[in-house]
């Protein structure tokens, strides 16, 4: 790019008064912010002794979860709508004809390789039945990947673990209203 | 073996012993005000090794020693290996042995000679030496060839930029410090530092309260030395990856880190003797060399604390509140500012020495007055006439 290109164009910086020029307001104001800042209260926490305050669980991005409807199935409509929004290719569903009347299938099975989930919450966005939903839990750890590949019945355990805190997000939003 | 000699390597033993203990301990300090500045808690976890007592995280400077220990020394293939290794000891060489004139005390008292020694112990390594100053400024100057020379050998052209930059600051702070530093030879009329000290007690002045405008200057410029921020740009991380010692791991990293932090307390125990005194306090320790060993205590003590404040206010709080500068605004600040500003506090405690303002150390009020106004007007003038930016675009016609 030239110099005297037309996309260029420059913005000129403030001018400054003999206050500013002086600097010593300026080291006085820095200064200040400095020692406010060296008292004021911590927003980090020691860790594993105390938890960290999650402002809104229903929007935080930890372990996903899938949602049970009100007999106690699955939700998931085995739709592959998560699996194609996800840009990581952590989710892998197998769908299955479903043995249930009110809809066409089910997943078979439904694991999330947890270890390659980047946490972005476009599988919950993408989901037209709001059965995957991210919860607030955020310190998960396995000895093995193995074990970090949470197959359907792991997820579904989840939500019956989750509920109580963090109720699904429709319900919440209907409550809301 | 003669007492002196006995003397001499205790006194050597207990400074770098409390200069290495000093420097990790800094660290941690330094992380902890970084981590408070930040809302953050800091490193708190590591206490007494194998067991589960914390200790706030004192522990933590033997970690980070052993880490640095046991961590892989690479060489790249593509340095020079002899200046490589000759850079980091240089610079860790002669920032220990600027130490040797700086005193860390006054003086113990008499009953503590040993026999066949004349006169008390002086708390200097190095006592008596008449070109004290001197010899402390050829040796932070030193420290610019291990800077040189570790960028040069990394072969890398972070670490060169990083170096040319070090070299180009170092040689342009030198000057405004110099004259800061004249004016105080002069109102003194010694190099040697326990004098300069002793003059301080003696009139019960101190030096910063004469010369405002050299103790501006020489805060200044003892900043830009020791790289410290708002003008640590010989390694700005976000700008050169590490500058000079990107190449660097392990114990010859440590070596660099350790001789910039000792570069940092030699500054502040400089700013300390200079001008705010040393060891004396006033209504605390007295000002003469008849001391008990109480008196001798509290002197180390308040040297020690005063060189403390001056790291934990000056250096380590500047660091979070102001942003670096930038090249051309350090030079400008140097060449444009500074020195001429130093000159002007040069020329003014010339002319009230010369008239008889300040006789052996002890300045009159007319003296202080008139240095404190030279030192505002020119503070006042340096601000309306200092240029507060500089054009840098590029000119649209090729001239």
């Amino acid at each position: 790019m030239k110099p005297n290109d037309p996309d260029i164009y420059w913005v000129e910086p403030p001018r400054l008064g003999l206050a500013e020029k002086l600097y010593l307001p300026l080291v006085v104001d820095g200064m200040r912010t400095t020692l406010r800042h060296l008292v004021s209260p911590k927003v980090t926490v020691s860790f594993p002794e105390e938890r960290p305050r999650i402002d809104n669980p229903l929007i935080y991005r930890g372990v996903h979860r899938l949602n049970r409807d009100e007999q106690g199935r699955v939700k998931c409509v085995a739709c592959f709508l998560c699996a194609t929004a996800c840009p990581a290719h952590c989710i892998d569903i197998v769908g299955a004809e479903s043995p249930w009347p009110d809809r066409e299938k089910y997943p078979e099975s439904f694991t999330i390789d947890e270890l390659r989930c980047i946490f972005c919450g476009m599988c919950e966005e993408a989901c037209p039945v709001d059965a995957i939903e991210l919860t607030s839990l955020f310190d998960l750890t396995g000895r093995s990947r193995e074990e970090m590949i949470f197959d359907k019945e792991k997820l579904l355990s989840i939500y019956d673990m989750t509920k109580d805190a963090e109720p699904m997000r429709t319900a919440a939003q209907e409550a809301e209203r | 073996m003669s007492p002196e000699l006995v003397v001499a390597l205790v006194k050597i033993g207990l400074l770098i012993f409390g200069l290495m203990t000093g420097a990790a301990y800094l660290v941690l300090l330094e992380r902890w005000i970084a981590a408070w500045v930040q809302d953050r808690k800091g490193p708190n976890r590591v206490g007494i090794p194998l067991s589960r007592i914390r200790l706030f995280g004192l522990g933590q400077p033997l970690a980070d020693g052993l880490k640095f220990i046991f961590k892989e020394e690479y060489t790249p293939r593509h340095v020079d290996r002899l200046l490589f290794t000759l850079a980091p000891l240089s610079i860790l060489v002669a920032a220990l042995a600027a130490f040797a004139v700086i005193p860390f005390g006054s003086v113990l008292p008499a009953s503590a000679t040993p026999e066949g020694m004349r006169g008390p112990i002086e708390l200097v390594v190095a006592p008596g030496v008449d070109v004290g100053l001197l010899y402390v400024f050829a040796l932070s100057s030193v420290a610019v060839y291990g800077v040189i020379l570790g960028g040069w050998a990394s072969n890398n052209k972070y670490s060169f930029l990083g170096a040319l930059r070090s070299s180009a600051q170092l040689v342009a702070y030198e000057l405004p410090l110099g004259a800061a530093l004249v004016a105080v030879v002069l109102a003194t009329g010694s190099l040697r530092l326990d004098q300069i000290i002793a003059q301080q007690a003696a009139s019960g002045v101190w030096n910063v309260l004469v010369q405002p405008l050299g103790f501006v200057v020489f805060v200044t410029a003892s900043f830009a030395e020791s790289a410290r921020l708002p003008f640590d740009l010989p390694e700005c991380e976000q700008e050169l990856v590490g500058g000079y010692h990107t190449e660097y791991s392990g114990v010859r990293l440590l070596m660099f880190l350790v001789a910039e932090f000792l570069h940092m307390v030699m500054a502040a125990v400089l700013i300390v003797v200079l001008y705010l005194g040393g060891w004396h306090f006033w209504g605390l320790t007295g000002s003469t060399n008849e001391v008990g060993w109480g008196t001798a205590l509290v002197r180390v003590l308040v040297l020690g604390g005063k060189t403390l404040m001056v790291i934990v206010f000056l250096f380590m709080l500047a660091r979070w509140s102001w942003p670096r500068f930038r090249f051309d605004q350090l030079m400008a600040l140097a060449w444009k500012v500074m020195l001429p500003l130093g000159l002007t506090n040069l020329v003014a405690v010339a002319a009230v020495v010369e008239w008889g303002g300040i006789r052996a150390g002890k300045p009159s009020l007319a003296a202080v007055l008139v240095l404190w106004g030279i030192g505002a007007t020119g503070w006042l003038a340096a601000g309306w006439a200092a240029p507060s930016a500089a054009d840098n675009r590029p000119r649209l016609e090729p001239s």
